[in-house]
């Protein structure tokens, strides 16, 4: 049973086949706030459907004549990513409930700031059109303007930050 | 040719592929490390800079696989999804998306790949993913302008940048190798006893650099297949060089006043010209159009004459050679072009006799050809006419 991780060079290389062929096969990159909208779209149309019908922005994605949100390609593809990821998990012997977080940092203190992490990221991933895997990786795949666009961004502003986030990693 | 979506594979198929393919790529996520969030938040502070190698690597690499497949043709480029830019909102919610990561410690995929190895930190990251996509939809109507402000469309990154593809692809190669030998050091300096490049083989590290900056020269004289094969049959001497069928004008006419169902006309005017009119069961197509998949339908019927009709004739060689070029067959260009089918059926200028004892049949049948030719054309525009499928571009996006 090994517990290191992939040579990052090698990992990456993998990474950037299983998007080649994303990409050669439907034509279209990997992603993953694409997916967790359509889980939210769904939910929304659930619990109240007619306030999402009446919605400016939940209400393009449902209605009569649409399909299920959760009928997407990447609702599919991110399942697979938890699939993936198990089983990643479980061949390297690393499946355990655990929180990581900084040296100083809380439980609890470290579910919040996921908490407000992931939040901020989803609301940003709308503006953008997509995160990390979506708009920025698949989208410097392609060459498109929009993915380098992201990247430096993300990365820019994460540099830009880090500064006043450090008592939460360091 | 890729894309195998939506001719090939179908929708419903489509989803089984996504899955595939997720389950692909969160275990390369898992296995690379992706799945800690102190790993992920290092690379902003110098501790650990596996995320950039991660990430440039397979952007690179995914790049150049796109290239090097379009270049032999085995993808057509010009139909996969390109992430369409609104710049504003795109550099907003980058920003956000930067202080997310830097709270957090995860991006949206990389979360769902370690909520799946027990992550507590993770599912609480992917809860407030759900509860932020919910305030964002809640609240749209205060930013909905802002949201669809400075679209630019589907632009290409070389494209607003001035630069040829090819030299861009090396720019990129470049700097993500510069990146990673920087970073190296940094790490090393930050943390001298176990930063994960230190189990580096330095060696096979920077063999494996020159390969992939090797890589990178190539691309700056690849051409892109498209565009090299249609310089190449533009250029004055290939065209010389070449001969070519023509039909005339009069036979075009009376083809199409026949209704002669085994010839198609390729209008290769621009398509301005063509909205304003188009002969009967013609369609329009720019010569880079030529090489999509709808295509191959209509122009591998050899018992099928495909006349190709440019404003002139050296329009109309260019398009007639790049079909030849691309392996279609029975093909033949209109004797004096779209012109001179004006100037002798459409809008006929006073006829001039040629002294040949077929003077009359030939003048009698122009007019006869005239009138039915604009017949049939504005019957077919009342019809709305049988427009030319055009090329499906794949959604995607998130």
């Amino acid at each position: 049973m090994k517990t290191t991780y992939m040579n990052p060079y090698l990992a990456g290389f993998f990474l950037g086949l299983v998007l080649l062929a994303t990409i050669f096969i439907t034509g279209r990159g990997l992603g993953a706030s694409g997916a967790i909208k359509d889980v939210v779209v769904a939910t929304v149309d659930e619990i109240a459907p007619s306030h999402a019908e009446n919605s400016p922005f939940f209400g393009t994605y449902v209605g009569p004549g649409k399909d299920n949100p959760l009928k997407a390609w990447l609702v599919f593809e991110l399942a697979g990513v938890l699939i993936g990821g198990f089983i990643s998990g479980l061949v390297s012997d690393r499946l355990k409930f655990v929180t990581e977080s900084g040296p100083r940092v809380s439980p609890r203190r470290r579910w919040l700031f996921a908490t407000i992490g992931g939040a901020l990221f989803a609301i940003g991933a709308q503006f953008t059109r997509g995160c990390t895997s979506g708009a920025a990786l698949s989208g410097m795949a392609v060459l498109s303007t929009a993915g380098f666009i992201a990247m430096m961004a993300i990365f820019g502003s994460g540099y830009a930050f880090a500064y006043f986030a450090r008592k939460l990693w360091l | 040719m890729g894309p195998f979506v939506p001719d090939i594979i179908s929708d419903q198929l489509n989803l089984v592929v996504a899955l595939i393919l997720g389950t692909g790529f969160g275990f390369v996520l898992e296995q690379a490390g992706f799945s800690s969030s102190r790993r992920l938040a290092g690379v902003f502070y110098g501790y650990d800079f596996t995320v950039l190698r991660v990430f440039f690597t397979a952007a690179v690499t995914a790049m150049s696989g796109v290239l090097l497949l379009g270049y032999l043709g085995l993808l057509d480029t010009d139909i996969i999804f390109v992430n369409p830019t609104w710049l504003i909102p795109a550099i907003v919610g980058g920003v956000i998306m930067g202080l997310g990561f830097i709270l957090g410690g995860y991006c949206p995929g990389t979360s769902v790949c370690a909520a799946a190895i027990g992550k507590v930190d993770a599912m609480f990251f992917v809860g407030g993913g759900l509860l932020g996509v919910f305030l964002f939809g809640e609240f749209y109507p205060l930013y909905n302008v802002f949201f669809e402000s400075t679209f630019l469309g589907p632009i290409k990154v070389f494209d607003s940048l001035g630069i040829s593809q090819g030299l861009f692809a090396f720019l990129l190669i470049a700097i993500a190798v510069g990146a990673f030998a920087a970073t190296t050091q940094i790490e090393r300096r930050v943390d001298k006893y176990s930063a994960p490049s230190l189990a580096f083989n330095t060696r096979n590290h920077i063999a494996a650099g020159i390969g992939v900056l090797a890589l990178g020269v190539l691309f700056v004289f690849l051409p892109d297949r498209k565009t090299h094969l249609i310089s190449m049959v533009s250029d004055p001497q290939y065209i010389a060089s070449h001969p070519v069928d023509a039909m005339e004008v009069d036979e075009l006419a009376f083809r199409i006043v026949d209704h002669e169902p085994n010839i198609r006309i390729i209008d290769v005017r621009p398509s301005e010209e063509f909205a304003k009119l188009a002969l009967p069961g013609s369609i329009n197509a720019a010569p880079r159009d030529l090489f999509g998949k709808d295509w191959i339908s209509i122009m591998s019927q050899r018992h099928v004459k495909k006349v190709v009709m440019g404003e002139n004739e050296n329009q109309e060689r260019v398009s007639y050679l790049l079909l030849q070029e691309l392996g279609y067959e029975n093909l033949t260009i209109l004797r004096g072009g779209y012109e001179s089918f004006d100037k002798t059926i459409l809008n006929p200028s006073a006829f001039i006799p040629t002294g040949s004892r077929w003077d009359s049949d030939v003048k009698g049948f122009r007019e006869k050809a005239h009138t039915d030719i604009l017949k049939m054309i504005a019957d077919s525009k009342n019809k709305g006419a049988a427009q030319p499928k055009k090329i499906k571009k794949i959604q995607g996006g998130c």
